[in-house]
């Protein structure tokens, strides 16, 4: 066998690949075989590192040199500059955003310097389509130890003493909830794992799937030997074909291996995993829905309780976690609870994946202790507000979460200092706002989304954000009413405390918290017909702020002389004159015109 | 697979597949400017390969790096072993090869003859 020098690593995730990724592969076998190097180099198809806005990413090791947005065209020098003669190529490396720097270290880039990479750690460093990679960076270990060394109570025991809580949403103690599920009386049960992802901007379950899915597989075995458990499903979206591929072929070299099926390890535990495709609807994501749904029933909520717990998949005792949740468990099996709790703040522990959307630099996956502050997310991994823009809010936990004002930047972020600030962890979706945002906007942005997702069985769901939605729909059309704030609260609290699951629950949580913050704005566009974000199309207007100079310009370029006002002081626009069509703020010498 | 052990033996059979992607280790890094390709580095960076895959060596990282400002003396390889001094050897034939990793990378023993530099680090 020959020695190999070098690893080329190729991003093969969904993003990396929608740039071209399988093009640059395919350039790079052929550019080395040609070159006679395709022995001593090996090409390895990665996951995805959560930095797909840059992809296709590509890393050479020995040296962990980083390229970004790698083409075809670039492959040849990149071989025979970097792979030949041992040239950094330095116009494929990265630039920070602020510094315009050329980082050539993956580990020294900002995106990556402040992350805790524990979750992710395998995610773009191995072929998650070869067990033997995920083997060899000790993958299977935590089953072996579990199996061999430990009894499913000692497992429930650590996994209580870890402090690990559901990243699913809720953040529900997971040690506990697998002891509710062990002690319930069966001799049948399941494990199931949600990953049917249903946040929009969230695509940590896909990303940990398509790059790792050896450790979800293993999270979910050492569950079913705590809980007793012979059989799991996982639930996936179809529309990770991707991550279903992975999950397929990782299940089949697991099995080939006897890692899953009868006895494994020779401790007499048996367990199967199947996968289950969900046709992608929202509410299929709630716990109940989703059993539902791989009974092959319609996805709709039932009252609970009875909890999966105690009566799930088929009647039987069912542990149920979402995917992030999983994929903690070998970590917390080999190295300890001990170590685990150690990191995070006192009642939320370990690490969480943050998908990074919107207004920021680094769009992408972030992996940060709990406890971090939002500023540290925005600011030092995310590369902070694009194109000279003010930050203005950050909405967490998607459509079931509220978003965090810029006073709320240096609060510590956990699952209960988040319910305080009225937001949510949710599943860790952040969508980053910046001042040309209108809040009212975002928030009906929002309840559209669960508005359409409503699966219709209980009343306060299907008609009552309807109505919220209309109410917000007339505000950002400056038709609101002085009375629609109080409505808009008084419903939310009615739907909040009436809705069957958490979809219903959940919907007004938008509206409530930004009228938390941002009522001001509200009231503008109520009272003044004003959307100060300058966001709303039918009440976009223009403003003269107080840098006017009256200079008198603007009122000899706008065409239905709306602007009046003395020479040498500030002028004034007639909002029921002006027809917006923006002259007077490109005529204007001292930026004195704003949109707003 | 029916044991740990198993699980265990497998890891290690597989770890260099990974290895690569973490620092550590022995490096050998062989000068490839223009001038120590003309004086054969090629042929010396084959033989270093063939070499280590021979005595199946572990843990041994190649690499490559640009004119050095010796170019009288290419081929030019350097030898480093975790917190020894880092060694240079100069006009190293492909012949030499064997020896180089035989005696010093294995066996820790420089090879006095060759060298043209050595850097405390
Ligand atoms: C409308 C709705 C959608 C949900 N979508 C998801 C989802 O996509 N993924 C997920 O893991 N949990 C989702 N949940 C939470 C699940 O019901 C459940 O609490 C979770 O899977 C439990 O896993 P955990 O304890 O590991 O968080 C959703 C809940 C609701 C009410
Ligand atoms: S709250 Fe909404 S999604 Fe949930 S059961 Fe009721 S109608 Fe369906
Ligand atoms: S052009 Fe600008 S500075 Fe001059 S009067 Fe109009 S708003 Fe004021
Ligand atoms: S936007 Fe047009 S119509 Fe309105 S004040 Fe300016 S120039 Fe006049
Ligand atoms: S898919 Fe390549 S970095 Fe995400
Ligand atoms: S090219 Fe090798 S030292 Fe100059």
């Amino acid at each position: 066998m020959q020695h190999v020098r070098a690893h080329v690593l190729i991003c093969a995730g969904t993003g990396c690949t929608a740039s071209g990724a399988a093009k640059v592969e395919a350039a790079l076998r052929e550019e080395l075989a040609k070159k006679g190097l395709d022995k001593e180099i090996m090409v390895v198809e990665t996951g995805c590192h959560g930095f797909c806005e840059m992809g296709p990413l590509v890393i050479v090791y020995p040296e962990g040199t980083f390229y970004v947005r790698v083409q075809p065209e670039d492959v040849p020098e990149l071989v025979e500059s970097h792979l030949y003669k041992g040239r950094i190529v330095q116009r494929l490396l990265y630039k920070e955003p602020v510094t315009h720097e050329s980082i050539p270290n993956y580990n020294e880039l900002s995106f990556y310097k402040k992350q805790m990479r524990m979750v992710l750690a395998n995610c773009g460093h191995i072929n998650p389509e070869i067990i033997e990679e995920y083997i060899a960076v000790g993958g299977y270990e935590a089953l072996g130890k579990a199996l061999t060394t430990m009894t499913p109570e000692q497992v429930v025991d650590e996994m209580k003493k870890s402090g690990l809580r559901g990243r699913g949403g809720g953040g529900f103690p997971t040690g506990m909830k697998w002891d509710f599920t062990r002690k319930a009386a069966g001799d049948k049960k399941y494990v199931v794992c949600n990953a049917d992802e249903g946040d929009p901007g969230a695509f940590m379950d896909r990303s940990v799937l398509e790059g790792d899915p050896h450790r979800v597989i293993e999270g979910m075995a050492v569950c079913g030997y705590a809980i007793g458990a012979d059989e799991g499903y996982i639930y996936v979206r179809a529309e990770y074909p991707l991550a279903i591929k992975r999950l397929r072929i990782a299940i089949k070299q697991a099995e080939d291996l006897g890692l899953l099926g009868e006895n494994i390890f020779g401790s007499g535990f048996n367990f199967r995993l199947k996968i289950k495709e969900g046709a992608g609807a929202f509410v299929c994501g709630e716990e109940t829905a989703l059993l539902a749904s791989i009974e092959g029933k319609r996805g709709m909520p039932r009252p609970r309780p009875p909890f999966p717990a105690i009566s799930g998949l088929w009647g039987k005792p069912t542990n149920i976690n979402n995917v992030e949740t999983f994929a903690n468990v070998p970590q917390i099996i080999t190295k300890g609870a001990d170590w685990y709790a150690g990191i995070g703040t006192e009642k939320s522990k370990g690490t969480k994946v943050f998908a990074l959307t919107g207004r920021i630099n680094h769009t992408g996956l972030a992996e940060v202790p709990m406890g971090i502050t939002m500023r540290e997310i925005i600011f030092d991994i995310g590369g902070g507000i694009p194109g000279g823009k003010k930050f203005k809010a950050v909405q967490i936990g998607g459509p079931s979460g509220g978003c965090l004002p810029t006073e709320l930047l240096d609060l510590p972020i956990d699952y209960d200092s988040l319910i305080q600030a009225g937001a949510m962890m949710g599943s860790g979706g952040l969508v980053v706002m910046d001042e040309t945002t209108c809040m009212v906007d975002l928030a009906k942005f929002f309840l559209t989304f669960t508005q359409a997702e409503s699966c219709g069985k209980c009343t306060p769901c299907r008609e009552g954000t309807k109505r919220m939605l209309e109410i917000l729909t007339r505000i950002t059309e400056g038709e609101g009413k002085e009375t629609d704030i109080a409505l808009l609260e008084s419903m939310a609290k009615n739907i909040k405390t009436s809705a069957l699951c958490g979809l219903g629950q959940t919907a007004p949580n938008p509206v409530l918290s930004t009228l938390r913050y941002f009522r001001d704005e509200y009231e503008a566009h109520i009272k003044e017909k004003r959307c100060p974000a300058g966001a709303c199309a039918k009440l976009a207007g223009y403003q003269i702020t107080d840098a006017c100079k009256g200079c008198g310009l603007c009122t000899k370029t706008c065409p239905v002389a709306a602007i009046s006002g003395e020479i040498k002081s500030r002028h004034a626009i007639d909002q029921s004159v002006c027809i917006k069509c923006g002259a007077c703020m490109t005529k204007c010498p001292f930026k004195a015109i704003i949109k707003g | 697979m029916k044991t740990v052990e198993d699980l265990k033996r497998m890891r290690e059979q597989f770890q260099s597949q990974t290895k690569l992607r973490h620092a550590g280790g022995i490096q050998i890094i062989v000068g490839m400017g223009t001038c120590g390709i003309a004086a054969g580095a090629r042929e010396v960076m084959s033989a270093i390969l063939d070499e280590i895959a021979k005595r199946k060596l572990q843990d041994v990282t190649v690499r490559q790096t640009g004119c050095i400002g010796m170019c009288e003396k290419e081929v030019l390889v350097d030898v480093v072993r975790p917190d020894e001094p880092r060694i240079t050897y100069g006009k190293v034939t492909p012949a030499a090869v064997s020896k180089i990793i035989g005696e010093h990378v294995v066996n820790g023993r420089i090879v006095e003859e060759l060298v043209v530099g050595k850097i405390s680090q």
